[in-house]
């Protein structure tokens, strides 16, 4: 597949003294190894990424609301619990296993993953399933990079990920009204998982990921809905049988597996076809705006699905 | 003793003009946090949830009425009135803010809506339901009607159907807040249909207990 770059303003590019400060990271990881030592590690740590061509022009939401309108039902349902319940959620010492059809199979630390793989910062439009949007800035690394690290075998054709189950530190996991299976699971097609807009993040707005955001590392694919970003990742799998994922076992008429936007395929309780863009409107003005197939990333990635009914595989 | 009956009356009266007061006062106060910028990152989704949610809390306080005063013999008819049409005015403005801000008044894709989705569909049946007991909640409806009026004002059992499935259906994942109005809801319903059997059973208590007393006769 071919990629074309977005068209790029000049104030996007990052003077170079800027861009070399990201090796400032390499210190941010001993600092890490020092923060694992203190508990509670909620203040963010500043992280420095080089800015990608990956980007889009769209007004940035606010980082408030980034922080405090979450659906990460790990810490409750309302979108103000995540932001509220996960004080106590301890991101560091974190390690991910990688294994399954690999040559290598692999833990890796946190620090690890911090030195080994540069980061960048790339803006992408986040489109959630209930039809709202936002734009953020993440600091990440492309989730290929990784794959390459342990060197998924011929058969692998599908990548499943984890995240953590901590009753104790995650208020949504235990009690009587259990929302979900855990752990919460996702997947992906393998070459969807290479794709070069597929990123594991671990920051937004040059910090390190807030608990609520799913600290301390994350998947983020713009072209799919928000609830294929699976959180606080412990382990990633690589398989031959399409992996299960915990919104379609869940509501299986209502999810997919492949979860790409389209404005074409409604919800069955609601349309896809426009979006609240969150931070852009207030009370009084329109924040609607029209959704775009693959959240806009068409171009980039439509060919992943040449020949494919988008309507029955949604 | 007039006096106190005077008095009674004019607190009455007072008591039913605050609970419409107080009944109101949630969605002033959410509204003025929603206009001032304070209600989050997507106020009017935040919006029209509160005002779903305080339409279901209106909706069984109503239904609660009866039962409060057959099973404990709590009197508070008095407030149904106001009770439903807070019900009613809270589903207005929740219908409200869905039409005009949440869908920004595109009628096609409202009526769409209406047209495919059944959660939509449940909530404004409950809504066209509640409308016609709304208008003809008023006094002189009442003495007009006869007992048609009670017969109409059945359909509330309709609006609770309806109201209960729309908010059953709102979320993938039930909260703790939806177990627990559904559950309400749903005992409040089945009460209604148990209600005659409960009745009968009254009577014929009271029956053996007296047979010896005429007044026991049937009615």
């Amino acid at each position: 597949m071919t990629y074309r770059p977005p068209k790029i303003p000049t104030s996007y590019i990052t003077a170079k003294d800027v861009w070399l400060s990201r090796r400032s990271f390499i210190s941010y990881g001993a600092g890490a190894a020092v923060a694992s030592i203190v508990p509670a590690v909620a203040a963010s740590a500043p992280i420095s990424a080089a800015k990608a061509e990956y980007t889009v022009a769209d007004k940035l939401t606010p980082r408030t609301d980034v922080t405090t309108y979450n659906n990460f039902y790990e810490f409750g349902l309302d979108k103000s619990d995540p932001s509220r319940n996960s004080a106590a959620f301890k991101p560091l010492p974190w390690t991910i296993k990688v294994d399954g059809m690999v040559a290598r199979p692999t833990t890796f630390g946190f620090e690890d993953i911090m030195t080994m793989f540069p980061l960048q910062e790339r803006v992408y439009r986040m489109r959630c399933v209930e039809a709202w949007s936002m734009v953020i800035p993440w600091d990440g690394f492309p989730l290929a990079a990784l794959l390459d690290k342990v060197e998924p075998l011929g058969s692998a054709k599908y990548v499943a990920f984890e995240t953590v189950v901590r009753p104790d530190e995650m208020p949504g996991q235990k009690g009587l009204f259990q929302s979900l299976a855990w752990p919460y699971v996702e997947g992906l097609r393998l070459d969807e998982a290479r794709h070069p807009l597929t990123i594991l993040a671990v920051g937004i707005y040059g910090e390190t990921l807030p608990n609520q955001n799913g600290a301390p590392i994350r998947l983020v694919v713009p072209w799919k809905y928000g609830f294929k970003g699976i959180k606080s990742i412990v382990r990633i799998s690589l398989t031959d049988k399409q992996p299960s994922n915990t919104w379609n076992t869940t509501a299986p008429n209502e999810y997919g597996f492949y979860a790409n936007v389209n404005p074409n395929v409604p919800h069955p309780r609601w349309s896809q076809a426009t979006e609240r863009r969150i931070g852009n409107g207030g009370f009084f003005s329109s924040n609607r705006i029209p959704t775009e197939i693959f959240n806009g990333y068409g171009e980039e990635v439509a060919s992943l699905y040449n020949g494919m009914d988008l309507k029955a595989n949604f | 003793m007039i006096s106190t009956v005077i008095l009674r009356r004019r607190w009455n009266g007072k008591a039913i003009w605050l609970l419409y007061l107080a009944g109101l006062l949630p969605a002033a106060w959410q509204f003025y946090l929603g206009a001032t910028g304070n209600l989050g990152a997507d106020p009017v989704k935040t919006f029209e949830l509160f005002l779903g949610v305080w339409a279901v809390r209106f909706l069984i306080l109503t239904l609660t009425v009866s039962p409060l005063r057959e099973i404990f013999g709590l009197n508070l008819i008095r407030y149904r009135r106001a009770l439903g049409l807070l019900c009613f005015y809270y589903v207005l403005f929740h219908f409200t803010v869905y039409l005009v801000l949440d869908q920004e008044l595109v009628l096609h894709a409202v009526i769409a809506d209406v047209m495919k989705r059944p959660f939509i569909m449940f909530g404004m049946a409950g809504f066209a339901i509640l409308m016609p007991l709304a208008i003809t909640s008023n006094s002189l409806s009442i003495r007009r009607m006869g007992t048609n009026w009670a017969l109409l004002h059945r359909l509330v059992y309709f609006v609770a159907l309806c109201g209960g499935f729309h908010f059953y259906l709102a979320t993938k994942v039930l909260s703790s807040q939806q177990y627990i109005y559904l559950t309400l809801i749903s005992l409040l319903l089945l009460y209604r249909i148990a209600r005659p059997a409960l009745k009968r059973r009254k009577k014929s208590g009271i029956r053996k207990q007296g047979q010896h007393l005429p007044s026991a006769a049937p009615n």
